[in-house]
């Protein structure tokens, strides 16, 4: 399978601290890939290297859109990124609370139509179909992720599992070929978790995404990737099936080191 | 509700009282009379005012309780359909078509049933209408806190001054011109302030705004300086001849297509790909930008388009007046329209549009109480935001209907 995403020796500097060291990582067409690591290693400042919000020190980024050209995306701004087709989640919700769902889920079409201020003020044909279709396609979505009977609730009076599935919609509004989900399961309960482990593995297969995912649940881990990276320390210690992962003594290792901090 | 007259409840008001005995002290107690050369104590002054208090922070206390119900008490959600209620009836079609077509009459008439006093105030206030409308696309939508808003408002009236007085430019072509000169202004600041968010924004907005105060202040050979431009023909129509009456219903009426012109178009962009992303903008500058929305290109509009409306605000002023001075756009200027956003409710059209009338009107009707005015004016906007911190309407979206899903919800 060819790859989607190619990350070469990056590395992100912030004043002293290497928040993330030399690292290598690939994810393949129709992966789901696992980040892990101990809090701090590095994770989520990757995953804004990747995605444009922080212009990394070194290294490259390569994405490579299914049946496309490779194009390196460092310092590419993060709506560009978007464009190119990499969406992301965050792992402290950032939705728009004071917009619908069905809004939120809107947004994220805004990189794949493109009606102006003009079409906007006369209402004309062109901008009405438009304006359907993002509609509609919003709303699909939000069936996806069933969510539907919140289209026109406002998005922070969800709760905490439907706001995360909220952020998993708008982010496939944008059509992306590459997913990438940060702590997805982060404060779902155990029925939660099993149903977004489901949702995950769906848009894999239905939607053929890819997906690079942070994840601090070891089962939800274990069950759905394909491959996991390991980090500590920005440093990437271990890359491998869940089996190889599970049996490496470095990454017992960290982990254990992470439980007798605490 | 006997909680309010318990032992402690009187000892703030007492304190309250007394504060306020100590506040109006030197105005309402003591007068010097010039003429005798005596002071005068009028100690009934103080009575009253220290009663008045007293009875007063009982009232203020009780309907601040009333406006946050304790979180034990049932009566929660009858506190939220209480705030719902107003916005539930501008919803409904029934109502609001009545209301508009009311709104509709009310302003075609006005011009023959008032005085032409009274039809000038009201195109002042129609102006502010646009002005906080324009602003609204700026700080109630995009969310940026835009303090030098009058700017834009002063490009507008010195492009119509300037291009009359040297090129003889009418109205009717300066509008336009106008308009585009502000966007243009609008852009210009919009580039530098790119990066800035919240203060940072507010500071250098404001700044701005007295930079382009200052420069027709002082650049005399251009903009004639502290002393203005005099003489602006008011707009007509090609060879009519306009009585001083007439020409000020004309421009009313100009002012209230101007309004609904705005209105249409606002509303229609805030219901837009445009719209929705400026307030994505507002509620997440960092998610909005990772779902795809150029921020640069996003912020610029959202600066140019509301300068527009300054732009041609300005220029029906200078029409208005027929003299502008740099006086006429200070701070304070923008202040009032910010006000205007703000207590009409960040993002609403009605709300703007009725804080507009409350916020101009309020003070010319109150001149009867001359000395007082501002003084009401001042506690209307401070009781406002105490009780209404949102605005007189909140955040309303616009809400969509989807087949099957009206199943979903009755099977639950
Ligand atoms: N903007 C920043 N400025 C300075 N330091 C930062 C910044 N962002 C992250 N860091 C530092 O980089 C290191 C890695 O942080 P990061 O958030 O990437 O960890 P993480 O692996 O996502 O951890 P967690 O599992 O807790 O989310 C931390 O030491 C953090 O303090
Ligand atoms: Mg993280």
């Amino acid at each position: 399978m060819s790859a989607v995403l190619t990350i070469n020796g990056l590395t992100m500097d912030f004043g002293g601290l290497r928040a993330v060291d030399k690292v290598h990582l690939d994810v393949r067409q129709g992966e789901i890939v696992a980040l892990i690591g101990p809090n701090g290693a590095g994770k989520t400042t990757l995953f804004n290297c990747i995605t444009g919000l922080y212009k990394p020190t070194g290294g490259d980024i390569l994405a490579i859109p299914p049946g496309g050209a490779a194009k390196r995306i460092n310092g590419l701004k993060p709506n560009q990124v978007t464009e190119i087709g990499l969406a992301r989640t965050f792992q402290n919700i950032r939705l728009f609370p004071n917009m619908t769902v069905l809004e939120n889920v809107m947004i994220g079409r805004h990189c794949r139509t493109n009606s102006k201020i003009l079409g906007a003020v006369l209402r004309n044909s062109r901008t009405r179909r438009e304006e359907e279709e993002i509609v509609a396609f919003s709303y699909h979505l939000l069936e996806r992720v069933r969510l539907e009977r919140h289209v026109n609730d406002f998005a922070r009076n969800l709760p905490y599992g439907a706001q995360r599935r909220l952020e998993i919609a708008r982010a496939l509004a944008t059509e992306p070929f590459l997913l990438l989900l940060d702590e997805p399961a982060a404060g779902m309960n155990p029925h939660e978790t099993r149903e977004l482990d489901d949702l995950i593995t769906r848009i894999q297969e239905e939607m053929d995404i890819s997906i690079l995912l942070i994840e601090h649940d070891m089962k939800l881990v274990m069950n759905i990737s394909d491959r996991i990276f390991v980090m500590e320390y920005g440093k990437e210690i271990a890359v491998g099936t869940p089996l190889e992962i599970r049996g490496n003594p470095r990454v017992i290792e960290a982990y254990l080191g992470e439980e007798a901090h605490a | 509700m006997w909680k309010f007259f318990s032992l402690d409840e009187i000892k703030k008001s007492l304190l309250m009282a007394l504060w306020f005995i100590f506040l109006t002290f030197p105005i309402m107690v003591i007068r010097v009379n010039p003429i005798y050369n005596v002071v005068e104590w009028r100690w009934q002054n103080m009575a009253l005012v220290g009663a008045g208090a007293f009875f007063l922070s009982f009232l203020w206390r009780y309907f601040l309780e009333y406006k946050n119900p304790a979180p034990s008490k049932p009566a929660d959600d009858a506190a939220v359909s209480r705030s719902g209620r107003f916005s539930e009836l501008l919803r409904s079609s029934g109502t609001r078509r009545l209301a508009i077509g009311a709104a509709v009459i009310l302003a075609l008439a006005f011009p023959y049933l008032f005085s032409s006093y009274q039809v000038n105030i009201m195109t002042t206030a129609l102006i502010y209408v646009v002005l906080g409308l324009g602003l609204n696309i700026v700080v109630g939508l995009a969310g940026l806190l835009d303090l030098g808003y009058v700017a834009f408002y002063a490009v507008g009236a010195y492009s119509y001054a300037l291009l009359n007085l040297h090129f003889g430019l009418s109205f009717w072509i300066c509008l336009p011109i106008g308009a585009a000169l502000a966007a243009l202004f609008g852009i210009l600041l919009g580039f530098p302030v790119l990066r800035l968010r919240g203060d940072y924004l507010a500071i250098v907005t404001l700044g701005f705004g007295e930079i382009i105060r200052l420069v027709l202040e002082n650049w005399n050979d251009f903009s004639k300086g502290p002393s203005g431009i005099a003489g602006i023909p008011r707009p007509g129509i090609p060879g009519i001849e306009m009585s001083l009456n007439a020409s000020s219903v004309f421009l009313y009426f100009l002012m209230i297509a101007l309004a609904l012109f705005t209105i249409m178009v606002v509303s229609r962009l805030r219901n837009s790909r445009i719209g929705r992303a400026w307030i994505a903008l507002r509620e997440d500058e960092i998610a909005c930008q990772a779902m795809g929305v150029d921020k640069t290109k996003t912020k610029l509009t959202a600066f140019a388009l509301g300068a527009t409306w300054a732009g041609m605000g300005g220029v029906m002023f200078a029409a208005k007046t027929t003299f502008i001075n740099p006086a006429s756009f200070t701070f304070l200027e923008s202040a009032i329209i910010l006000s205007i956003v703000v207590l009409g409710g960040m993002g609403s059209i009605i709300g703007v549009i009725a804080s507009a009338f409350i916020l101009i009107l309020l003070p010319e009707y109150l001149r009867a109480f001359s000395e007082y005015r501002m003084l009401i004016f001042g506690a209307v906007l401070v009781i406002m935001m105490v009780f209404r911190p949102q605005g007189l309407i909140s955040n309303v979206r616009q809400t969509y209907r989807f087949k099957g899903l009206q199943e979903n919800k009755e099977g639950d």
